[in-house]
């Protein structure tokens, strides 16, 4: 059976392109990796969008203009960005809530706990995995045909035209099936390859004190973002965007599954106490800032770590000041007993927080301020929210870098094509965490992803219906 | 401060005694919803974890009951099954809400009776049965008589169905009225411990009355056999409760007839008992039907699976008793109304002796859990998280 449009993978973007595809006119077809029960990818971990608006809108409140969303992107990726990719989407952002509603989103309020996103995301109701149910349900209605277990790994193309993807269906018996399936035009929107721990091995390579330090990272996300396509289409000489180096990563706890620990295995204590890593020793101001503008920053500083991991530590006074971990922490009654627990040198760990108490200089303890609690003549320093931690019970939490997601991608321009050696191509498109490196080099700011992913998923969509569609009234006038 | 609520809710702990498995599943979920919380906007239970860092046994308690299985937290989990943290929401608490209805039973031996549900509805149902069916024999000689002069009363004196329902239904209102008491005595130290106000019980009246958490939220309805929104679930279950209730209304009418004007039964249709009974029976049958339709092609991960005979036990006896109630009033004349009021009566016998000790239950606890929740909102929040 021949398409118009072929949509490869089954996140937010590839969906964004499949209902935008199927509303131009166009026969879609979903090729989704992942079996039904794992597909979305990162998109089911996500829980808001991040939107412009010029006055409150039903969830979100006051105004965020086109202006303030360009200066905080401009800030989180430090100039690595494209403004008119960025302002393209930021506009988008505005009015796509509407479009998504009638596919079936819901929104909600800003979450308890989430309070200062409340001007500026607006918070899909059920997070995520709602939103792709509700968008798979909404192309099934619309007759758009899904497939799961399906892995593309090849794309043939005729310079630079999509001519046909082969697909390997993994069938439940184990075996696979290889189909070759043509289409009008191709949207990849297949994700990064964040869940490839051997091209991660291969792109961080290895330290001065020999180790990998990509074999201890936790992917935040699903495990199908494996690049398959990423690195073909790069093979076949695609344009590039960012390199394999960069990665957005948090600092999580450390016992959070290998992959899909999603949200909820955040460690949100960093900035109420301090943070040691293996030699016992600190290594970074644990309150420079608030923790959701710290975390990022945290996830590769702990990579640079011995070992890639490093110990939350926080007395009683800091419970119930913080989102409370999945995990219960390691507790004890005194310090030197938390350092035995942790198996760290418990004459160093006395040290560093003997350091550390005595350095404090406390004025008036506010977290939700950046108040005057402050450390004095230690290095490194504490700059806001420095109490001594001298409460019992104590508690520790390890922590190692969770990787969200990869920069690597694909340039493109307006239109979401597939660019290569500068040339755009005719009928393949890209969209989602494929290219969010030409909008976010690096950093990130909450639900930006979601704001790239639906504007380019709807771009693609429309622009692979139009270049189909054209390429159909060309064939039947020929 | 927070110390010292730390040790006041560790004490209650103690004293409440260790958690059950099925407790223990819902503290180990709850610590990992409270670290996501995307569902807080669906319905009452996220909203009150929110609210707690930990969760003892009247918390449990609590929230078991306030959650309506609406099934919108398990198909919009990330951590849903295959995840390994197999978090299903509804299922837990449908657990521990299953377990505390046996907990809270009066007296509380009788809440062994959960345990084997569908047996306890046949036991009632043929003891009832059997009760009207050898009564009707042993005063007519025959179930099948064409000649019944004087109604039902000639069948059965009114005498004698007083002195049979009165102290059913009046142990069965005491049953249940002691069950929730020591429930309620139970969750309100863990719920803020304030007092029930006016608004807090018309916000609880109208949420439970509307079946507001059957609407996903977002007022789109609840979830049945997949990820697709239904408001069926809500519609029928209002056709069964209001039916229900005309039904109850229409024989309380009857009896101040009977007892204060002196007019007996039966009553002809323009009348207002057989006008509230007529309606509240179609519409108790057809919501009995539809939930009966809705539970056996309800997904497989929603709720208990072991409570599906309990579920169904009683919807079949609301069916049968409105069914029958419809038949004596189409077939009164006939020969076949004797067997019918038998059939009809033993029903009824068998459904409000099993009211207390089985399904039933749920509206009386969910309806305490919905107060005591509209009571804890409206107090402030002891936690002070910052940041995200």
């Amino acid at each position: 059976m021949v398409v118009d449009v072929l949509v490869i993978g089954g996140g937010n973007a590839a969906l964004c392109s499949a209902l935008m595809a199927r509303e131009a006119g166009a026969t879609v077809r979903v090729l989704e990796s992942a079996p039904r029960a794992w597909r979305g990818g990162n998109s089911a971990h996500t829980r808001n969008l991040r939107c412009m608006h010029d006055a409150p809108q039903d969830v979100l409140v006051d105004a965020y203009s086109e202006e303030e969303f360009w200066q905080d992107l401009l800030k989180v990726t430090g100039g690595l960005t494209n403004e008119h990719l960025a302002r393209l989407v930021i506009r988008h952002s505005a009015t796509c809530r509407p479009w998504m509603v009638k596919h079936g989103v819901r929104f909600q309020p800003s979450l308890s706990g989430a309070l200062h996103t409340a001007r500026t995301n607006a918070f899909f109701m059920g997070g995520g995995k709602a939103l792709v149910n509700a968008y798979y349900r909404s192309a099934e209605s619309l007759g758009v045909q899904v497939d799961y277990n399906a892995e593309v790994d090849q794309i043939e193309l005729d310079a630079g035209r999509f001519v046909a993807a082969s697909v390997m269906h993994k069938l439940p018996d184990g075996s696979v099936r290889r189909e070759r399936i043509e289409a009008g035009a191709c949207v990849l929107a297949a994700g990064g390859f964040e869940s490839n721990r051997a091209w991660l091995r291969e792109a961080w390579g290895q330290n001065e004190r020999g180790e990998y330090p990509a074999d201890q990272f936790l992917i935040r996300g699903t495990r199908y973002n494996q690049g398959v396509l990423l690195k073909h289409l790069l093979a076949q000489g695609a344009d590039r965007i960012g390199d394999a180096t960069q990665a957005h990563m948090v600092a999580i706890d450390a016992r959070a599954p290998l992959y899909d620990g999603g949200i909820c295995t955040r460690i949100d204590c960093v900035s109420l106490g301090v943070v040691v890593n293996r030699d016992a020793r600190r290594f970074d101001d644990e309150g420079e800032d608030f923790w959701p503008k710290r975390y990022a920053i945290w996830g590769r500083l702990v990579a640079q770590q011995p070992g890639q991991v490093a110990y939350s530590i926080i007395d009683a006074k800091a419970v119930g000041r913080f989102m409370p971990p999945v995990f219960e922490g390691t507790q004890a009654n005194s310090l030197p007993e938390l350092a035995r627990k942790l198996g760290l040198d418990e004459h160093v760990f006395m040290q560093s927080m003997n350091d550390y108490n005595q350095a404090c200089r406390v004025g008036t303890f506010d977290h939700t301020a950046l108040d005057d609690c402050h450390t004095e003549g230690l290095s490194p320093a504490k700059t806001h929210w420095a109490r001594p931690i001298d409460t019992a019970p104590f508690y520790a939490y390890a922590v190692r870098p969770g990787v969200t997601f990869t920069y690597l991608g694909l340039k493109t321009d307006d239109t979401a094509a597939v660019h290569f050696n500068k040339v755009p191509s005719p009928n393949l498109f890209v969209a989602g965490e494929m290219m969010a490196g030409n909008v976010l080099g690096k950093g990130y700011t909450a639900g930006v992803g979601m704001t790239i992913g639906t504007a380019f998923g709807r771009i693609a969509g429309e622009q692979a219906a139009r270049a189909a569609l054209k390429q159909g009234v060309a064939h039947a006038n020929a | 401060m927070q110390t010292l609520d730390a040790l006041a809710q560790q004490a209650r702990a103690l004293a409440q005694g260790a958690l059950t498995v099925a407790e223990t599943e819902v503290d180990r979920q709850m610590h990992i919803c409270n670290g996501c919380r995307y569902c807080e906007g669906f319905c009452a239970v996220f909203p009150a974890m929110t609210r707690r860092l930990e969760f003892g046994k009247a918390d449990i308690h609590y929230m078991a009951n306030l959650c309506h299985n609406c099934g919108a937290c398990l198909h919009a989990c990330q951590y849903a099954p295959p995840h390994e943290f197999a978090i299903n929401v509804p299922k837990a608490m449908a657990q521990v809400r299953g377990q505390t209805y046996a907990d809270y039973a009066w007296p509380r031996g009788l809440g062994q009776l959960y345990q084997r549900n569908g047996l306890t509805m046949a036991l009632a149902l043929a003891a009832g049965l059997g009760l009207f069916l050898a009564l009707a024999m042993h005063r007519q000689g025959t179930l099948w008589d064409v000649h019944v002069a004087g109604g039902f009363y000639a069948v059965f004196p009114h005498q004698l169905m007083v002195g049979l329902f009165a102290p059913i239904f009046i142990f069965a209102v005491l049953a249940l009225g002691l069950g929730v008491r020591r429930f309620w005595r139970d969750v309100t130290p863990a719920t803020s411990g304030a007092a029930l106000g006016a608004t807090a019980s018309a916000e609880a009246a109208h949420a439970a009355l509307r079946l507001k958490y059957l609407d996903g939220g977002h007022g789109e309805g609840c979830h049945n056999e997949d990820d697709a929104w239904t408001h069926a679930r809500r519609r029928f279950h209002h056709l069964t409760f209001y039916g229900f209730m005309l039904c109850f209304a229409a024989t309380s009418v009857a009896t101040v007839y009977h007892y204060v004007f002196g007019w007996p039964a039966p009553y002809a249709l323009p009348s207002v008992p057989k006008l509230l009974g007529v309606v509240g029976g179609v519409s108790l049958l057809c919501g009995a039907v539809g939930l009966a339709w809705l539970n056996i092609r309800r997904h497989p991960d929603h709720g208990d699976p072991a409570q599906k005979p309990m579920d169904l036990g009683f919807i079949a006896l609301l069916a049968v008793t409105s069914l029958s109630g419809l038949l004596l009033w189409l077939l009164g004349g006939t020969a076949a109304m004797p067997l019918l009021l038998a059939i009809h009566l033993g029903t009824v016998m068998a459904l409000f002796l099993t009211l207390p000790y089985g399904k039933f239950a749920h509206g009386i606890f969910r309806t305490a859990a919905l107060l005591r929740f509209a009571v804890e909102k409206r107090q402030p929040n002891r936690l002070g998280l910052g940041g995200e």
